[in-house]
This record gives C-alpha cells, sequence and structure tokens, in this order.
C-alpha cells in the first residue's frame, strides 16, 4: 500500500474543496470498498478525504411523501427503517441482500452506489485492465468471464487490446433498486450541488471504462431522494447468486409496479450499469402482467444481449436466468397483489 | 504518515501512534499487542476480524483506524469481563461451536452484535415478514451469521449456540452500546 | 485377537479444553507469538507464469526508512538442500509458475514491508508457459507411484469384455474442480535467530507437526534438528495444506537469519495462499461400470487423468478406493499426470477418496438408473466380502449397515419421486457411500511424568481443530487408570517427544498408542503410587499392530437438495451421514469433525472451484469473495451419526480416524440427488444453477 496523507475536513464545503483541487484525493465513507483497493493497489490515492461524519445520518420524510436519505445513514440502518420496510420494499430487500450484517453495518448510503466491479482482473493489479489501467487492455475478455455483462457490451467478442473494452459489472444491488425507484442523487461539487437521477447516475463504458459514474473528480453524494409512491404501489428485489448469502448477484433485479399501469424493472449483474429494462417497460406499459407478455418483454429486452465466452463457461446463462428471474418477480408481485 | 490516535479497547483508554494506512485490525494486533480478533483474509471477505465498533458489528480489517480515534471497540476477548465468559461464548462451548478456533472470535462478536439487532427489530434477508419482528429462527441466524466463514464448518452448531444465547437470559448482557 | 482399552473417560461428551481460550481469542496462533519488537516480512511474488528473472531494480526500497532487509536470489543465503523445487527458495534466477517467491521484504512494520514488497522490480525474459490440464495433454505419464505409495494402476479380469457383454453398462467421464484448502488462518510463521543460543532457530510455525517440519527446515538449513525449535500450540485448520512445510517457512527462516536476534513475522496473504499452500488437482475420471441383471458388478474400471506441477510430482491417489470398494470380477484403475507450468499441488483433506469417491459413486447411481434398482440396493448387493484388492479380511467393514441406519433414518424408502414439486422447489434425494483407509504412522513417542500429583503427558502432536488437546487426555486417563481431570497433556512443541504429522486422519490412532505404551511402561515400572518426577516414555512401534486385516472406516451419505424452478438456485435442506469408523473417543469433537467434512463436501458439491486462466496462469478467484466456500445459510439440517463398532484389530483403543471420511462421497449423493430433482445429471463439479437450467420447467 502506498503511503497517503489523512484528512477530515469540518464539513461537506471544505471536503470537496479539499478533493477538487487535488488529482491525488479521494473521499472516504464506509471504507467498505476504499480500503480493500488500497490493500490491493487498485487505488492510490495521495489523500484520503474522511467525510464519514460530515454528511447526514438521517432518513427524513419529504413533503412529497418521499424520503430523503442522509448519504452517512448505513445500509444496515436503511434497510431497518420503517418507512423504507413499508413503503420501499424493494430498497430494503436489496439492501438485505447484499454483503453481511458487518459490512451493512459500515457502508454508506453515498458509497453503496460507487463500489466499484468485481472482475477478477480489475483487482489483479498484475493483469490488464482499461477500468483500472486505461489502455492496458480488458484481461475478462476470453477469461473467467461468468460475472460479466451480457447488456451494454461492444460486441460478440470484443478485442481485449482495445482501450475502450470492458465487460464489467457493476456489483451494488441497492444501485439495482435505486434504479428502478427513479431516486434522486444529490451531488456537491465545487460549482455547488446538483441532482442526478439516479438510473443516469452509473455509465457504460463507451469510451473510458475508467469511468463508473457521471461524477466529477470532486464531486460528493450528499443525499438520496426516494420520490413518492402511491399507496398500493407494490416493488420486489429478486437476487440470484451462487451462495444462498454473501454472494454477490448472478442477476438480480428490481421491480417496482407504481399502480398506474407502468412496470419499472431494473437488472443487476448484467452490465457496466443497473439496467434500466427501458424496451421490456414500454412493451409492458398499460399491458396487464401476465407471465407470457413479461417473458415477451423480456425477450425483446435482450435481443441485444452477447453471452461471453470464457474459460469457467462463459455468461451466456445469464439470459435465460435473467429473463426466468424477472417473469417469477413480475409473478410474485402479481400474487401479492 | 503516522498519526496520533485514541482508542477504547475492551473498556481500556489507549493512546497510539498509528500510519494513516493501518487498519483498526493490525492496530489491534501488531500495535495493541491484542490477538483476538483475527486476520483470516484481509478484505472483509471472512469475517475473522469482526469486533464491536461503537457497539456494532464491524469488520476491523476495513477500518482504518485513523478514521475511528475515539472509538470503542470490544473484541472477544473484552466480552468476558473479569474472567467471567459472555453468554454467547458459553454457549459456543456447550454447543461445541468451533473446532480450530480462529474464525471464532469473529463469530463469537458477531453473534453478540446479531442478538441486539434482532433486539432492535432489525430484519433480514431471511425475514419472511418486514413489517414483523424477526425472531432466531434457523434461517435467521444462519443468514445474519453468514459474514463468518468456518473452514471446519461449525455452521449446524454455531446456530443453536446462537439461539441458545439469545433466549431466555441470554442475550441481557450488554455490549457496551 | 487383541484386547481393547476398557472405556471410561474415552465415549465421555467432553468439553474442549482449549474452548475458553479460543472464545475469548486469547489462544495465540502462529503469527500472534508474543515476541519483542517484531519485524514483518512480506513476499513478493513473481508476475510470469514462466521464464528467468533478468534484473531486479531495489533503489525504490533503499531509499525507504525502516526496511531491514530485502532477499531475492541475489543474495539470499545458499541452502544445503535442494532436491525440494518447492521449498528450495530464491535460490536462482528460473520462475517455474506465476506466484513464485522471488523476493521477501523485512520491514519495521507490516505497512512498510508490503509497500516495500510493491517497489521491487523484477524484469523477466517470459517464456511460452503450458498450465492447461485436458485429457489427452500429449504430457501425460504414467508416474511411478502415486501419494502414500501407492500402485499407479492395478488390473484384473477382463473389463473390455464386460464391458461388451454385460446387461447394463455406464461408460461416463467425470470431473473434480481444483480446489484450495483454505483454512482460515494463513500461513503464518514467527521466527527468531540467535546464533549465540543453544538452540538458535526458533519457529513458532502453523504446522499440522511440528516435528516433521523440524525436520524439513533442518534438511533446508543444513542444521541439526536439536538446533531448531518449532512450536505450535494451535493451528487455525490445516486440511493437509499445514501437512508439510511450504515457501512460507523457509521464507520466514532465511528473513530471521538475515535479521540475528531480531524476531520476524511472516504470513502469507489469502490471494498468496491460491499459489504458495498446495491445492487439490483437479481430476478427470473415465469411469466404466457393467453390471448383470441382478445389479452384480462384472466390471469396474477408472482412468484418471490429473496434474502436478514441472518442479515437484505430487500425483493424488485418485483411483485408490476403486480397488478395494465394492465387489467385481473385473478390475482397472489408472493415473495419468501431466506435469504443468503450475502451482505445486499437494494434500487437501482425504486426498485420494475426496476425488475418488465422486465418479465412481455418480457412475453408481447411473447404473441404478440402467437398472431401475433402488442405489441403496445396488451398493448393498455389490459388498465384498473380503479386500477385493489385498484379499485379506476386513478388521471390521460396516457399509452396509451404514447404508441401512441412514435409510431409515433420512426416510429413504418414502422418498419423493423424480422429479417431485414443492411449491417453488423440486426435490430429489441422493445417496452415496464413503470410505477413508485407517492409518497408524511409523513413529510417535510419548512421556508420562507424575508432576504434583498429576499425570503430565508430553507427546509434540498438534490439534488442528480436531480436539486432541481434549482426547488425548482421554485416552490417558483410561491408559493410566485415573479420572481424565488429573492427566494435562502437552502438545504442539518440538521440546516434546517426536510425533507424527496430523494427516491421513491418523493422529488420534498414532499418539494415542504411543500414549497406550508409555502409560503401561509407566505403571509396569512404577505401580499405582509414584513418586514426584517418575517419568517414562514410549513408542508407538512397541504397540501391537496387525497386518493380517484391511482396516477402513465406512460411511453412507444421505441427501435432500432443493432446485428453484425458476431460477435453478441449488439448497441442501438435509444432509444425513451414518459412519462406521471403530470406537468414538469423544463424541462431541467427533461429531464436529464428520459435521465439518460432510460440510466441506457440501461445499465442494455446489460452490468451490479455483477458477484457472491458463492464458494468465494463476487461479484468477484467489480471494474468498470470489472462492465461494458455504456461508452459514448454505447449511441446514446437517447430522453425523454412527454405529458402535468394536474393531479389536485397528489399535487399542479401537479407533478408526474420523478426520477425513466425512468429505468424501458427499458430492456425489448431491449430484444424484439433482438428478433426481432435475433430470439433469452433472458430471463436472461444483453443481451451480447454470448447469441445471436446462432442466427447469
Amino acid at each position: 500500500m502506498k503511503p497517503f496523507s489523512y484528512a477530515r475536513p469540518a464539513d461537506v464545503a471544505e471536503a470537496v474543496r479539499t478533493v477538487a483541487t487535488e488529482p491525488g484525493a479521494v473521499f472516504l465513507g464506509g471504507g467498505t470498498n476504499l480500503v480493500d483497493h488500497l490493500k490491493l493497489g487498485v487505488a492510490r490515492p495521495e489523500l484520503v478525504v474522511d467525510v464519514r461524519r460530515l454528511t447526514s445520518r438521517a432518513v427524513v420524510d419529504l413533503e412529497d411523501g418521499g424520503l430523503r436519505i442522509g448519504a452517512a445513514v448505513t445500509n444496515a440502518e436503511l434497510a431497518a427503517d420503517r418507512r423504507v420496510r413499508e413503503r420501499y420494499p424493494v430498497l430494503a430487500q436489496a439492501l438485505l441482500s447484499g454483503a453481511t450484517g458487518q459490512l451493512r453495518n459500515m457502508a454508506t448510503t453515498g458509497g453503496n452506489p460507487l463500489q466499484r466491479t468485481r472482475c477478477v482482473y480489475f483487482q489483479d493489479v498484475t493483469t490488464a485492465c482499461n477500468k483500472r489501467e486505461p489502455g492496458s487492455g480488458c484481461t475478462a475478455v476470453g477469461g473467467s468471464t461468468r460475472n460479466h455483462a451480457i447488456l451494454g457490451t461492444p460486441g460478440v467478442l470484443p478485442d481485449p487490446t482495445a482501450a475502450e473494452t470492458c465487460i464489467a459489472t457493476h456489483p451494488s444491488d441497492m444501485a439495482v433498486a435505486l434504479a428502478a425507484l427513479d431516486a434522486l442523487v444529490h451531488v456537491q461539487g465545487p460549482a455547488g450541488e446538483r441532482l442526478v437521477p439516479f438510473p443516469e447516475l452509473h455509465r457504460l463504458p463507451d469510451d473510458d471504462p475508467s469511468r463508473d459514474t457521471v461524477l466529477e473528480h470532486g464531486e460528493l453524494i450528499t443525499a438520496i431522494d426516494l420520490p413518492p409512491l402511491a399507496a398500493g404501489a407494490r416493488s420486489a428485489y429478486r437476487k440470484v447468486r451462487d451462495r444462498a448469502s454473501y454472494a454477490f448477484a448472478l442477476v438480480s433485479v428490481a421491480a417496482v409496479v407504481p399502480g398506474d399501469g407502468e412496470i419499472r424493472l431494473a437488472l443487476g449483474g448484467v452490465a457496466h450499469k443497473p439496467w434500466r429494462a427501458r424496451r421490456a417497460e414500454e412493451i409492458l406499459r398499460g399491458a396487464p402482467l401476465t407471465e407470457h407478455a413479461v417473458r415477451g418483454a423480456m425477450e425483446a429486452e435482450l435481443t441485444a444481449a452477447q453471452p461471453q465466452p470464457g474459460v469457467d463457461g462463459g455468461n451466456g446463462f445469464k439470459i435465460p436466468l435473467v429473463q426466468r428471474t424477472v417473469v417469477a418477480t413480475v409473478r410474485d408481485l402479481a400474487l401479492e397483489a | 504518515m503516522d498519526a496520533e490516535i485514541s482508542l477504547t479497547v475492551d473498556g481500556v483508554p489507549r493512546r497510539l501512534t498509528v500510519d494513516t494506512r493501518t487498519t483498526l485490525l493490525d492496530a489491534l494486533r501488531e500495535r495493541l499487542g491484542n490477538p483476538s480478533p483475527k486476520k483470516g483474509c484481509d478484505h472483509g471477505q471472512c469475517g475473522a476480524c469482526t469486533v464491536l465498533l461503537d457497539g456494532d458489528r464491524a469488520l476491523s480489517c476495513l477500518a482504518l483506524a485513523v478514521a475511528h480515534d475515539g472509538a470503542e471497540i470490544t473484541t472477544a476477548d473484552g466480552l468476558a469481563a473479569g474472567g467471567e465468559l459472555h453468554p454467547v461464548q458459553q454457549a459456543f462451548i456447550d454447543r461445541d461451536a468451533f473446532q480450530c478456533g480462529y474464525c471464532t472470535p469473529g463469530q463469537i462478536c458477531s453473534a453478540v452484535g446479531l442478538l441486539d439487532e434482532v433486539r432492535r427489530g432489525w430484519p433480514s434477508s431471511a425475514t419472511p415478514d418486514l413489517g414483523a419482528a424477526p425472531d432466531l429462527s434457523h434461517a435467521e441466524v444462519a443468514e445474519r451469521m453468514s459474514g463468518n466463514l468456518c473452514r471446519c464448518a461449525a455452521y449446524v452448531n454455531i446456530v443453536p449456540a446462537v439461539q441458545q444465547a439469545g433466549g431466555a437470559g441470554g442475550s441481557g448482557r450488554g455490549t457496551g452500546r | 485377537m487383541p484386547e481393547l482399552l476398557d472405556p471410561r473417560a474415552i465415549g465421555t461428551d467432553l468439553a474442549r479444553r482449549d474452548g475458553a481460550a479460543k472464545v475469548c481469542g486469547t489462544a495465540t496462533y502462529a503469527f500472534e507469538t508474543p515476541v519483542e519488537r517484531p519485524a514483518f516480512a512480506h513476499i513478493v511474488q513473481a508476475t510470469v507464469p514462466l521464464g528467468r528473472i533478468t534484473a531486479v531494480d531495489t533503489s525504490a526500497v533503499d531509499a525507504l526508512d525502516g526496511v531491514l532487509a530485502v532477499l531475492t536470489a541475489g543474495n539470499a543465503e545458499r541452502l544445503a538442500w535442494t532436491d525440494d523445487r518447492e521449498l528450495a527458495v530464491l535460490q536462482d534466477d528460473e520462475v517455474a509458475f506465476r506466484g513464485q517467491p522471488v523476493g521477501v521484504v523485512i520491514a519495521e512494520t507490516s505497512e512498510l514491508a508490503r509497500q516495500a514488497a510493491d517497489l521491487l522490480r523484477f524484469t523477466y525474459d517470459e517464456r511460452e508457459h503450458d498450465s492447461e490440464l485436458t485429457v489427452d495433454h500429449p504430457g501425460l505419464y504414467k508416474p511411478d507411484k502415486v501419494n502414500a505409495g501407492f500402485p499407479t494402476d492395478t488390473a484384473e479380469g477382463d473389463v473390455a469384455g464386460a464391458m461388451a457383454t454385460a446387461h447394463a453398462t455406464v461408460e461416463q467421464t467425470y470431473a473434480t474442480a481444483m480446489y484450495h484448502n483454505n483454512p482460515l488462518e494463513p500461513h503464518a510463521t514467527t521466527a527468531l535467530w540467535d546464533a549465540e543460543a543453544e538452540v538458535p532457530l526458533t519457529l513458532w510455525d502453523s504446522t499440522q507437526g511440528v516435528h516433521p517440519a523440524r525436520s524439513t527446515v533442518a534438511k533446508i538449513f543444513g542444521l541439526e534438528r536439536e538446533r531448531i525449535r518449532v512450536v505450535c500450540p494451535y493451528v487455525g485448520g490445516g486440511f493437509g495444506s499445514k501437512g508439510t512445510p511450504h515457501a512460507n517457512l523457509v521464507l520466514a527462516a532465511m528473513a530471521a537469519r538475515a535479521l540475528p536476534g531480531r524476531p520476524v513475522r511472516l504470513a502469507l496473504t489469502r490471494q498468496q495462499m491460491f499459489f504458495l499452500a498446495g491445492y487439490r488437482t483437479p481430476t478427470i475420471q473415465r469411469m466404466q461400470v457393467a453390471a448383470d441383471r441382478t445389479g452384480r458388478l462384472q466390471a469396474i474400471a477408472i482412468d484418471v487423468v490429473e496434474q502436478t506441477s514441472r518442479i515437484k510430482e505430487f500425483a493424488e491417489q485418485t483411483g485408490v478406493p476403486t480397488r478395494m470398494m465394492y465387489a467385481s470380477p473385473s478390475r482397472r484403475t489408472t493415473h495419468r499426470v501431466a506435469a504443468l507450468d503450475v502451482p505445486v499441488p499437494s494434500w487437501m483433506r482425504a486426498p485420494g477418496e475426496c476425488p475418488g469417491m465422486f465418479g465412481p459413486e455418480v457412475a453408481l447411481d447411473e447404473l441404478a438408473e440402467a437398472l431401475e434398482m433402488d442405489p441403496v440396493e445396488l451398493r448393498i448387493r455389490n459388498e465384498p466380502e473380503k479386500d477385493p484388492e489385498s484379499g485379506k479380511p476386513w478388521s471390521s467393514r460396516n457399509l452396509v449397515a451404514c447404508l441401512r441406519e441412514g435409510a431409515e433414518r433420512f426416510g429413504w424408502a418414502d422418498r419423493p419421486p423424480a422429479g417431485h414439486r414443492d411449491g417453488d422447489w423440486l426435490v430429489g434425494t441422493g445417496v452415496a457411500s464413503s470410505v477413508y483407509p485407517t492409518y497408524r504412522q511409523a513413529s510417535s513417542t510419548a512421556t508420562v511424568r507424575f508432576e504434583a500429583g498429576r499425570y503430565a503427558v508430553e507427546i509434540g502432536a498438534a490439534d488442528l481443530g480436531t480436539g486432541a488437546w481434549t482426547v488425548l487426555p482421554q485416552i490417558a486417563a483410561d491408559a493410566l487408570d485415573v479420572p481424565v481431570d488429573d492427566v494435562e497433556v502437552r502438545i504442539g512443541d518440538t521440546r516434546y517427544p517426536r510425533a507424527s504429522v496430523a494427516g491421513g486422519s491418523s493422529g488420534t490412532n498414532t499418539w494415542g498408542s504411543a500414549i497406550v505404551v508409555a502409560a503401561g511402561a509407566f505403571r509396569d515400572k512404577f505401580g499405582g503410587d509414584p513418586a514426584d518426577g517418575d517419568e517414562v516414555s514410549g513408542d508407538v512401534d512397541q504397540a501391537e499392530r496387525d497386518s493380517d486385516h484391511a482396516a477402513y472406516a465406512f460411511g453412507a451419505q444421505f441427501t435432500e437438495v432443493r432446485v428453484h424452478a425458476d431460477t435453478g438456485e441449488l439448497r441442501v435442506p438435509r444432509l444425513y451421514g451414518v459412519f462406521a469408523a471403530g470406537r468414538i473417543v469423544n463424541p462431541r469433537t467427533a461429531r464436529s469433525q464428520l459435521i465439518g467434512g460432510m460440510t466441506m463436501g457440501l461445499s465442494m458439491a455446489l460452490h468451490e472451484n479455483s477458477v484457472w486462466d491458463p492464458r494468465v496462469g494463476q487461479v484468477v478467484n484467489h480471494d474468498l469473495a470470489e472462492y465461494h466456500i458455504s456461508v452459514n445459510a448454505d447449511v441446514a439440517d446437517v447430522q453425523a451419526h454412527w454405529i458402535d463398532e468394536h474393531d479389536p484389530w485397528v489399535n487399542v483403543m479401537g479407533s478408526k480416524g474420523i478426520g477425513e471420511i466425512g468429505i468424501t462421497g458427499t458430492a456425489a449423493a448431491v449430484v444424484n440427488a439433482v438428478h433426481r430433482a432435475t433430470g439433469i445429471r452433472v458430471r463436472d463439479l461444483p453443481v451451480t444453477l447454470d448447469k441445471v437450467l436446462a432442466g427447469l420447467p
């Protein structure tokens, strides 16, 4: 681990100023991802700026009936919040399906969505990775791809030597639920505050896989708003993984049925970002949510899916798996009604 | 880069100098000579380093010591106040809930934290009804203990040990919270 | 027929003597040994899979305050014995596998050691490597023998003829994955070199055998054994990976010798354990079985393909259980090995029997299906009267009793039909047999001494969680005919008499036998009223040894598997084992070992898989987030039972060893249950949900 300086500024403004003016600075929240990456050499900051005690650790009611979650609220506290459990079960379930009791006590609302991919090559500094070291190539292509993306990837067999190639997935469960809930992210930057719709927070690799989100250096998430859901709205999160607990998703589904003839679907474990299944949502708008209809809509959503071959058998199984999981999740939600 | 911090470890105030890179785990093990929290993976993937950090169970390997200046830490050793075993510790012995013992202090701290979380009504992904108060069913305890790997695989003894400790009178002991 | 020790303490449910220290975390493991001013060492690993180091740049490290030494092939001491190339570290510029140690850095703090290790720069001349095991690898060869000294191949009768003419046959290929032992305590040492001292080298090491470790270190460094002390009161699990020293111990000793007078701590990181601590080879098992109309085997054959490293041969004895498990007039077992540019494989819990009870036990299930016969009955029908391999009678063999009692406890007769659905879940049941040979090592010595009114028993044995701290006093108490509280057993230190490695499920059999000999000699010499300080030693080689019988423990495992009808997620709500393992010395610790083995078998069935990337030349999922071992939520109702078995031939305790049998057969039982639930026969482990999707409604 490279040596670094540590700073604990007095407030958010100072923290943002400090990081914005120091290219080698990073924010430290709960530390569950950053400290891991410091040890691996994946993160090599000059300065660690501790913001854990600077943002709100409260969940407050908004006038429109929504909730505002302070960035310092831990994943455990948020999942236990009675309002979240009653009104946003998709979020409580997503949080509780992530990591472990110990990690949820540490991980924060601001930090969880910014955790980085679990791609084994990203985490191993002795192998090439465009996300970790732009331009070095992508070792994942043709390697161990079981946990990798099927959507938003650059083609059937991406060029492992191209600088833009990245087939990593985003690991957060919470982020998938927040994408389906159309949450709003409060971001404090050197130029002031801005609001980012959660589905736009994360990005596809495009020409720069090193960037996971649209946040600029020095921008800090200070709170996340959950828009109100009508009484009678239903939502659920379904995570499919290799162990019964303490494993990242192979695929996951966040489904929200607001009750106005719409359905919102976000998929985890399938792309570089939480994947809003916009095409499926569009097809299902106003339609009865029969198994047949959902299966058909997901088929349309997945026409662009690209399975990756790999030394571990590849990830082609995710295409039928995510379809089956969406169908089952929506079916169970309908039964709940 | 060095920093001077204060920690209260198992009830005893300590001042120490740490590298900014030093984790709480290494601060405890290598600087304060407290071997109770174990290093099994050093990356938050096994739970052997679990301690009670300001009352809640947490992974000391992923916590920078410098960021926890002033914290109160309870290790498994500190749970046995005055030489008397904590009910969770006694239950682990009664149920033979360990073999090699390396994951055990982390399991114990995790179990103590878990019982507190259940008492607060916190749900888990095994809670059948998110609106209802959780119980100490096998599924609940197993899910909540899944952050503590045991390669000797004492799992089927750990669950009844936690249930025993959480039973009548078993969870009455505080955790410093 | 020899007489067994009269059991009084033996058979009692004694709680662990080391329990309080372990639940408090005050039991000290190797890295934690209290020493003054320890320095910290960190291993530097090769980043190419094959090649030669052409340059080492230490300039960035030399500039760092607090770095005490940097050892590479250029300046490390020359070792006295380098035949074992896994252990001959830093002796030349060659890199034989990715991750091989190329240096070690010692510094004032662990943070600094690791930083300095990152700053060392090695330049390599890389060569093309070959690291992928395939069934037709051109380099496959026949080793002279396989692990534990077994013959490489055996053959009797006419397998091909039986396969051509039998009523029912199965010919399939099965595969087990590469597995890493992953004890929770990483391999670690605290080492101290003090040239002036009577015993200059002290190694507090996490090992399954202090004496074997000392012997190896003595040879490597050209020191007399008496000039080395190895200490290990507690081991945080080993499962074979701490049975023989690995490079980390040699590097720790080297580091200490480079810094005389200064204790040095060295632990492998979890990631490094996937390169340097041994592993179980992947196996490819081609099975042939043939049976007549009644289910009697006419042929059974296993042809095993597996790997070893280019620098050191370890040939797992995967085919060995097929030689003795069932009766058959014709039989063939072969082993072929490819030597690859890979880390060195080694022992992992039940080497041979663990992978070797996968292919055969699944093939038998396939045969039962072909015969439309109950797989329990098929196994019973092929019970051999004597050991098919040696022709010797069994010392005791109660597989049939285990199958019957297991079927009864499990409710096998009333199991649901194939493809049964219960709500969202498809339900299947499966069975497989378990086996493990009963070993006793050739040498171990115990000393009994009367001290302040109690009996001190000293033997340099090891407790890796197996319960030796608790079980050996029970044996000593019965051998001395005193209450167990009057006995103190001391283990884990080469200051105590020489004891064998804790391996091959032989610890209790071997050390217990030595203790019984010593206790007998003590009573013979000093009678029932000894004086303080009276002392005598006894060796296991003075214990009665039977060579006229074939001695094995047997067992049967029954499992219920549920497969989610939507997603293919797999759960094992029930796993029951019944074992016949001689007399059980301590039911509490025994049950834990058996359950532990079975759960590790469950983990192997569903999760474990070291993913080898042959392009990079390494296991890529080299941590505990990606290399999955079962977590608590994966494990539901796991039960271990045993039948009362009186076996006078194995040893004076009548015990057979229980550390390894639990992991044998489990994965086959799971695979067989998955087949009954889904109709999908998974022949390559692990059984993950992607492999059963095709069988879902």
